[in-house]
């Protein structure tokens, strides 16, 4: 039974770096984008043939940020250069990824048991799972400090204005065009390398892998975001903490409602169940009590 | 300072529904100068200002600022030379930024925002000086999200947040049209100080007749997209508020 919760918790750090991407875009930009289930496949595929082909897993790392990047870039250039709207960008390089992705792999599903991976690098705990955990947790630490220490920068103030008041920002010197490419090129590479995560952890990769992922990062962030709201939340490094908390939360509700033995079949419709749960609560609340509480758009 | 040749603008050109805004404006702004734009709605006074500060083009007609033709130049790479305060008081700011977040962008504005943090205890303390001279207590708010303040409020610090890096131009459409009367004399009693003390190049539209005779140094009056009246400072001071008036009758 712990093992099963241990198990989420390892999950949801995996799928940790994918719920910043998200972040990024969603609460930082402002901006809807779903090339997310294209780009985690994509991180997950580059993995597969890459550690297949015996490179090192560290040296794989670098290759699955960079794709991730590419399919951001793709999408950023389709919504800023061309002027389409950033759902049907992402829609777009999405479903162009699908393709990318088979050709890459090969095959629809490619095992990765008995392949060094990055959680076999470091070998600290003689057990697996807490092997595993541990390599995981030090992964996500570094990557939210990282973060954190992004947005606080000068760029960093530059990249949430941007999604704050577009009008302000580029009388402020900023070309809005590029820094929302590089934000979303950012975000892809984040969800890539939670791909990059999710296959060595699970040792394959599949080309279904990422149907639906974003509602997972959409439902952590969400999370995140009535968290903040009820805690009051302004500092940016406790946002980040939270969007990783949220993914944590999200994970253990799916354990949870297996474990109950529901049919794994159902699980996708408990998903999106759980993330229309989050998004309503908020507002009924505020129904009852008179009056929306402020920001909780989506 | 700024030198408008032959600017002719229209909207929807070749259209049913074309309108000419600006018809032919030829127009010189010395350096240091606080010029005073007035005008019936629909005279073509925000789509000057458009076109100096480079959100909207020219559909004929060159810029120049400071000697360089700047035609092409799209706003973001006009703004080291241009800040501009909106009529609409959300406009000119981040609301979800702090107001020192507010201010670190605007101390950069004519610079490149990099991987660094800006805001040490030195630049701190630069703000809370800057903004403690309007005389409204809010340098002890600087942690505070810019949206938590009044519109009077985010008037005046986007006002002196232009002050923050160099500034050759101000451009201030309607900035009061907002604000109640007495935040409304803070922030032009602002940007007359700012003109005076810094040398800012200003230009301003107000539909406020008393504050188009009681600020600047210069008074222009546009009409159906052409300049209708252009006076000097020496031409401005003879004027009273009663003459103003009979201009719009």
């Amino acid at each position: 039974m712990s093992q099963f919760f241990l198990t989420a918790v390892q999950l949801s750090i995996c799928l940790g770096p994918m719920a910043l991407g998200i972040f990024i875009t969603m609460k930082v930009f402002n901006i809807p984008d779903i090339t997310t289930d294209g780009s985690y496949t994509l991180g997950a595929v580059v993995t597969a043939v890459l550690l297949s082909n015996h490179w090192p897993a560290l040296a794989v790392l670098p290759v699955c940020l960079l794709a991730g990047c590419l399919a951001g870039i793709c999408t950023g250039l389709i919504h800023t250069k061309l002027k389409i709207d950033a759902l049907l960008a992402g829609i777009l390089v999405m479903t162009g990824l699908y393709s990318v992705n088979l050709i890459i792999l090969g095959r629809s599903n490619v095992p990765l048991i008995n392949l060094k991976n990055i959680f076999s690098v470091f070998s600290i705990f003689n057990e697996e799972l807490y092997n595993q955990l541990f390599v995981a947790f030090i992964i996500i630490i570094v990557l939210a400090f990282l973060m954190r220490y992004l947005l606080l920068t000068d760029f960093g103030i530059a990249m949430r204005a941007t999604g704050n008041n577009p009008a302000m920002t580029k009388s402020m010197g900023i070309n809005n065009d590029l820094i929302k490419i590089t934000g979303l090129a950012m975000a892809n590479a984040l969800t890539a390398l939670s791909g990059y995560l999710v296959a060595q952890y699970q040792g394959f990769a599949d080309i279904n892998m990422g149907i639906g992922i974003v509602i997972t990062g959409l439902g952590s962030v969400l999370i995140a975001d009535a968290l903040r709201l009820w805690l009051n939340v302004t500092k940016i490094g406790w946002q980040i903490l939270l969007v990783l908390a949220g993914s944590l939360l999200f994970q253990m509700v799916l354990a949870f409602t297996l474990s109950m033995g529901i049919d794994p079949n159902f699980l996708k419709l408990v998903t999106a169940l759980f993330v229309l749960l989050i998004v309503a609560l908020p507002r009924m609340s505020g129904r009852l009590s008179g009056g929306l509480p402020k920001n909780n758009k989506i | 300072m700024i030198s408008l040749h032959h600017i002719t603008k229209y909207f929807n050109p070749g259209k049913a529904n074309e309108i000419c805004a600006l018809q032919d404006i030829s127009l010189e702004i010395q350096k240091g100068e606080f010029a005073v734009i007035v005008g019936a709605n629909g005279s073509g006074k925000t789509t000057l200002l458009n076109i100096i500060e480079g959100a909207e083009k020219p559909s004929s007609g060159t810029v120049e600022i400071r000697g360089q033709d700047v035609t092409p130049l799209p706003e973001y790479k006009r703004s080291r030379w241009v800040a501009r305060v909106f009529q609409n008081p959300n406009n000119g700011t981040a609301p979800d930024l702090t107001i020192l977040d507010n201010f670190r962008l605007a101390a950069l504005r004519t610079r490149g925002k990099n991987i660094r943090i800006g805001i040490d205890a030195l630049f701190r303390k630069k703000v809370r000086e800057k903004i403690s001279t309007l005389g409204m207590g809010l340098e002890e708010k600087t942690d505070q999200p810019m949206g938590s303040l009044s519109g009077g409020q985010r008037q005046a610090l986007t006002l002196l947040m232009s002050t923050m890096d160099e500034t050759d131009i101000l451009l201030l459409d309607e900035p009061t049209a907002a604000l109640d009367p007495k935040s409304a004399l803070v922030v032009m009693n602002l940007a007359d100080k700012l003109n005076k003390e810094h040398g800012i190049t200003t230009l301003l539209i107000t539909h406020n007749l008393k504050d188009a005779l009681q600020n600047g140094s210069r008074l222009i009056q546009l009409q159906e997209g052409k300049i209708l009246r252009d006076l000097n400072t020496e031409n401005k001071n003879r004027l009273s508020l009663p003459d103003i008036y009979q201009w719009f009758e």
